[in-house]
C-alpha cells in the first residue's frame, strides 16, 4: 500500500509541476473567467450608451410623463425624450443619435395607437418593451375612464394561474426540464472532455514510461496492478485539482455578477437555481466514467512501443467516448426515448447517458443502482484483465496493431 | 540459502527460449551468465525477477519465490537502459529508491556518495536526457544498487562504456559483492566473467552448455594452451599428435593441446632442435571454452 502512495504522489506531483499542465490550467482558467463574465463583456462591447427613444405625443392628452414612467418600469435602460415634429426625430434616427421614435396617436375608437420607427426593427427588445409599456398605459387609461378602484385594477391585471404538469410519473415538469437541460448539457460536456482528456493523459503517461524503458525497472519493484491504479488515481487527483480551480474561479466570478447572472446569459443554462443532486450525480458518473476509460487507456498505452502510436491505439476508445457523447446529445431533446433507456445500462455509455436520464427525468433509484453496479463490475473486470495486459504489454516491443498486440500481451503474462 | 533455478523452461508459443535450466547460485558471490545473442539470458533474468512466469519449473531465493514483497531486497539493471528523460537525476533516483523501500533522506545521501565516487557530482541537478549514454548508464547502475540489495541482477552492465568507466563500475560492483550482495550478471565479455566470477553458466539457444565453478570448468575442459617461441622452424608442430588447434603468431605459435602429457612430449621434441626462448603451459581461457562449446553446438 505504501508503494501505491509513492507512485500516486509521484504521478500527481510531477504532473502538477510540469509546464504543460500549468499552461493549460492558466489558459482554461482565463477561459472560464471570460465565459463567466460574458454578460458584462457583451455589455461593454455592445451598446455603450443607453438607448434613446423619442416620443411624439399627438394624442393631445399629455401622456408623455405617464408613458415615461411606464417605460422606466419595464426597462430602465431606455431613455425617453420628448419630441415635437416627426421630421426632426426621423433625422435623428437616421443620424443614429437616437435608436428610434414612437408616434403616439388616438385611433378611431378613441383608443391608443403607437407606431415605432427605427432604422432596423430586428432589434425587437426595445420595440417589445415599448409595446409592453404602452399596454400598461392603456390599461390604466381605460381603468380610469371606467373609474375603477385600484383594487379592481390589480384584479384586472393579475394573470390567471397557469401550470403545466406532466402525467407520466418519471417526467419532470416542463419548467424543470428546461432548466435541467441547460445544466445537464454543460455537465455532459465537462464529463466528455474530462474523460477524454485525462484518459488520454494516462495512456500517454504509460506509453512514455514504456518507450523510455524505465518501465522494466518500475515493474520489477512495484506490481503492475498497484502501478496502474496508483497512476489512474494520481491523474484523477490532478483532474480534481484542475476542476476545483476552474469551478472556484467560475464560482467567485459568477458570484460577483450574480445580479446580472439571474436574468442574463446564465439563466438559460439553469444555473439560477442549481440542482444539487444533478451535480452530485455528475461527479459520481464522471469519476466512474473516468475510471473505466482510464483503465482501458492504461492497457492500450502499455502495448504501444512508440509514443507516436498512442493516438492510433486509443482511437477505438476515443470513438466510444464520442459515440456516448453523441447519443447523449441526441437524447437531450428526448430523454425518455427507448434507445436512451437501453444505452444507459451499457457500461461504456452509461456514465454519460445514465447521467443524462438522472438529470432530466425522475429515474427510479434501482435503475440507477443497476447501471452504477454494472459500471463498477466492468471497471473491476477491466482492472483485472487490464493488469495482465499491462504486465505483458510493458515487456513487449514489437509493432503495435491494436487487437493483436493485446492478445500478445495477455499471452506474455501467462505461463503458456 | 541461495538462488535456486529448478528445471526452468520458458516457451513463447511454440518457441523455447529457455530449456530446462538447472543450477544454484551461491550466496554472496558473483555469478556470470554467458551466451550468444538470443541465448535466453534476459529471459532467464526476467523469470528470476518474476516479470515472466516460467512455463515449467520454479526459481526460489532463500527458499521463497521472489515477489513484490521482497522487492526492497532485489536490484535490477535491465538490458534496455532507460530512465525518465525529463526528470532530474535527483528526483529520478529518489523516486526509484523509494519504490525499493528507502526513505528520501537516506536515498539522497547514498546518491551523493555514488555520484562522487563515479566522479560526476554535478549531474544531480541535470535532466537525464542531457547526459551521454554511458553516463546515463552510471545513473542507472546507481538506481539498481542504491538500496544495497541482497540480490542484484545486472543485464550486460558494462556494455557501451569506455575502459576507465568499465573499471570504475567493476570496482563498485566488486565492493558490493564484498559487502555481501549476491550478484548475477550477463556479459558478452569473457574476461569480465573470468576476472570476477567464481561460478558461471554458458547458455546456447536456451540450454546451458557449460555450468559450474570456473576453475573446475577449466580443469575438466582438459585442453591446455602451449605458447612457444624458438629460433627454428616450428611447422612440424602443426600436425603433431594431441594438438587440436594451432595459431601462428609473429614470434611463434600458440597450440591447444589435449593435455599436459602432450605438452611434455612437445618440449622433449623441441629441445634437441635448437634454442627455445619461451615455453609456457597455460590454462585455457574462457574464450577458448566458449568457442569450443558454443561453436560445437552450432555445428
Ligand atoms: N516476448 C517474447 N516473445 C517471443 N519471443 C521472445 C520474447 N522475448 C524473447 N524472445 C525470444 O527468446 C530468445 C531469448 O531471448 P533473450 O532476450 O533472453 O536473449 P539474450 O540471451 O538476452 O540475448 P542478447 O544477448 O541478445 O541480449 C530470443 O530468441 C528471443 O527472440
Ligand atoms: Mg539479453
Amino acid at each position: 500500500m505504501n508503494k501505491f502512495w509513492i507512485v500516486l504522489s509521484h504521478t500527481y506531483l510531477s504532473k502538477l509541476k510540469s509546464k504543460s499542465f500549468i499552461i493549460t490550467t492558466v489558459i482554461m482558467m482565463a477561459l472560464v473567467l471570460i465565459l463567466s463574465n460574458m454578460t458584462n463583456i457583451l455589455k461593454t462591447f455592445g451598446s455603450d450608451d443607453r438607448e434613446q427613444v423619442a416620443i411624439i405625443d399627438q394624442t393631445g392628452e399629455h401622456l408623455f410623463d405617464g408613458y415615461k414612467a411606464e417605460v422606466a418600469v419595464v426597462n430602465d435602460e431606455i431613455t425617453i425624450i420628448a419630441s415635437q415634429d416627426e421630421e426632426n426625430a426621423e433625422k435623428k434616427v437616421i443620424d443614429e443619435e437616437i435608436s428610434g421614435y414612437l408616434l403616439l396617436e388616438k385611433d378611431v375608437d378613441n383608443g391608443l395607437k403607437g407606431t415605432y420607427k427605427a432604422n432596423q426593427i430586428s432589434d425587437s427588445m426595445i420595440s417589445d418593451d415599448l409595446f409592453l409599456a404602452l399596454s400598461q398605459l392603456k390599461s390604466k387609461r381605460t381603468a380610469s375612464e371606467l373609474s375603477l378602484t385600484d383594487q379592481q385594477i390589480v384584479q384586472l391585471n393579475t394573470p390567471p394561474a397557469y401550470e403545466t404538469i406532466a402525467l407520466a410519473e418519471n417526467a419532470k415538469s416542463e419548467e424543470d426540464l428546461n432548466q435541467a437541460r441547460g445544466l445537464v448539457y454543460v455537465l455532459l460536456f465537462v464529463i466528455y472532455f474530462g474523460v477524454l482528456m485525462y484518459a488520454t493523459m494516462i495512456a500517454m503517461e504509460v506509453a512514455t514510461e514504456k518507450t523510455s524503458r524505465v518501465m522494466e525497472i518500475l515493474i520489477s519493484s512495484v506490481s503492475p496492478i498497484t502501478q496502474m491504479f496508483a497512476k489512474i488515481l494520481g491523474v484523477a487527483l490532478l483532474s480534481l485539482t484542475q476542476m476545483i480551480l476552474f469551478f472556484g474561479v467560475g464560482y467567485v466570478s459568477i458570484k460577483r455578477n450574480l445580479t446580472d447572472m439571474n436574468e442574463g446569459f446564465f439563466a438559460i443554462f439553469g444555473f439560477g437555481n442549481t440542482n444539487i443532486s444533478t451535480i452530485i450525480y455528475a461527479i459520481i458518473f464522471a469519476m466512474l466514467g473516468y475510471l473505466l476509460y482510464a483503465t482501458l487507456a492504461a492497457c492500450l498505452g502499455s502495448v504501444v512501443s512508440k509514443i507516436e502510436d498512442v493516438q492510433q491505439m486509443i482511437s477505438p476508445m476515443t470513438m466510444l467516448v464520442v459515440i456516448a457523447f453523441l447519443i447523449a446529445m441526441f437524447g437531450l431533446g428526448n430523454p425518455s426515448a427507448s434507445y436512451i433507456t437501453i444505452t444507459s445500462f451499457i457500461p461504456f455509455f452509461s456514465p454519460m447517458i445514465m447521467f443524462l436520464r438522472v438529470g432530466m427525468l425522475n429515474v427510479p433509484f434501482w435503475e440507477i443502482a443497476i447501471s452504477i453496479g454494472l459500471l463498477i463490475a466492468t471497471i473491476i473486470l477491466l482492472g483485472i484483465v487490464g493488469a495482465r495486459i499491462y504486465r505483458g504489454g510493458v515487456l513487449m516491443y514489437g509493432s503495435s496493431k491494436s487487437l493483436k498486440s493485446i492478445k500478445n500481451a495477455l499471452q506474455l503474462s501467462k505461463k503458456n | 540459502m541461495a538462488l535456486q533455478i529448478k528445471g526452468v523452461t520458458k516457451k513463447f508459443g511454440e518457441f523455447t527460449a529457455v530449456n530446462n535450466l538447472n543450477f544454484t547460485i551461491p550466496e554472496k558471490e558473483m555469478f556470470g551468465f554467458l551466451g550468444g545473442n538470443g541465448a535466453g539470458k534476459t529471459t532467464t533474468f526476467r523469470m528470476i525477477l518474476g516479470l515472466l512466469d516460467p512455463t515449467e519449473g520454479e526459481i526460489v531465493w532463500n527458499g521463497k519465490k521472489i515477489d513484490y514483497a521482497s522487492s526492497s531486497l532485489i536490484g535490477y539493471l535491465p538490458e534496455e537502459r532507460g530512465l525518465y528523460p525529463k526528470l532530474k537525476v535527483r528526483d529520478q533516483i529518489v523516486y526509484l529508491a523509494r519504490l525499493r523501500g528507502m526513505n528520501k533522506g537516506k536515498a539522497l545521501k547514498e546518491l551523493e556518495y555514488w555520484l562522487d565516487r563515479f566522479k560526476v557530482p554535478e549531474y544531480i541537478d541535470k535532466r537525464v536526457e542531457e547526459l551521454s549514454k554511458g553516463n546515463q548508464q552510471k545513473i542507472q547502475l546507481i538506481a539498481s544498487m542504491i538500496h544495497k540489495p541482497e540480490l542484484l541482477i545486472l543485464d550486460e552492465p558494462f556494455s557501451g562504456l569506455d575502459p576507465v568507466n568499465v573499471e570504475m563500475l567493476k570496482e563498485a560492483v566488486i565492493d558490493l559483492r564484498d559487502s555481501g550482495t549476491t550478484i548475477v550478471f550477463s556479459s558478452h565479455r569473457m574476461e569480465h566473467v573470468e576476472e570476477m566470477c567464481e561460478h558461471l553458466c554458458i547458455m546456447h539457444k536456451g540450454s546451458p552448455v557449460v555450468e559450474g565453478k570456473l576453475k573446475e570448468i577449466k580443469r575438466s575442459f582438459g585442453k591446455k594452451n602451449v605458447s612457444i617461441r624458438a629460433d627454428f622452424d616450428l611447422s612440424f608442430l602443426d600436425a603433431y599428435p594431441g594438438v587440436t588447434k594451432v595459431k601462428t603468431t609473429m614470434e611463434g605459435k600458440i597450440l591447444q593441446v589435449t593435455g599436459e602429457d602432450v605438452a611434455a612430449d612437445i618440449i622433449r621434441d623441441l629441445v634437441p632442435r635448437g634454442f627455445v626462448r619461451k615455453f609456457e603451459l597455460e590454462e585455457p581461457s574462457l574464450t577458448d571454452i566458449f568457442i569450443e562449446k558454443v561453436g560445437a553446438a552450432y555445428e
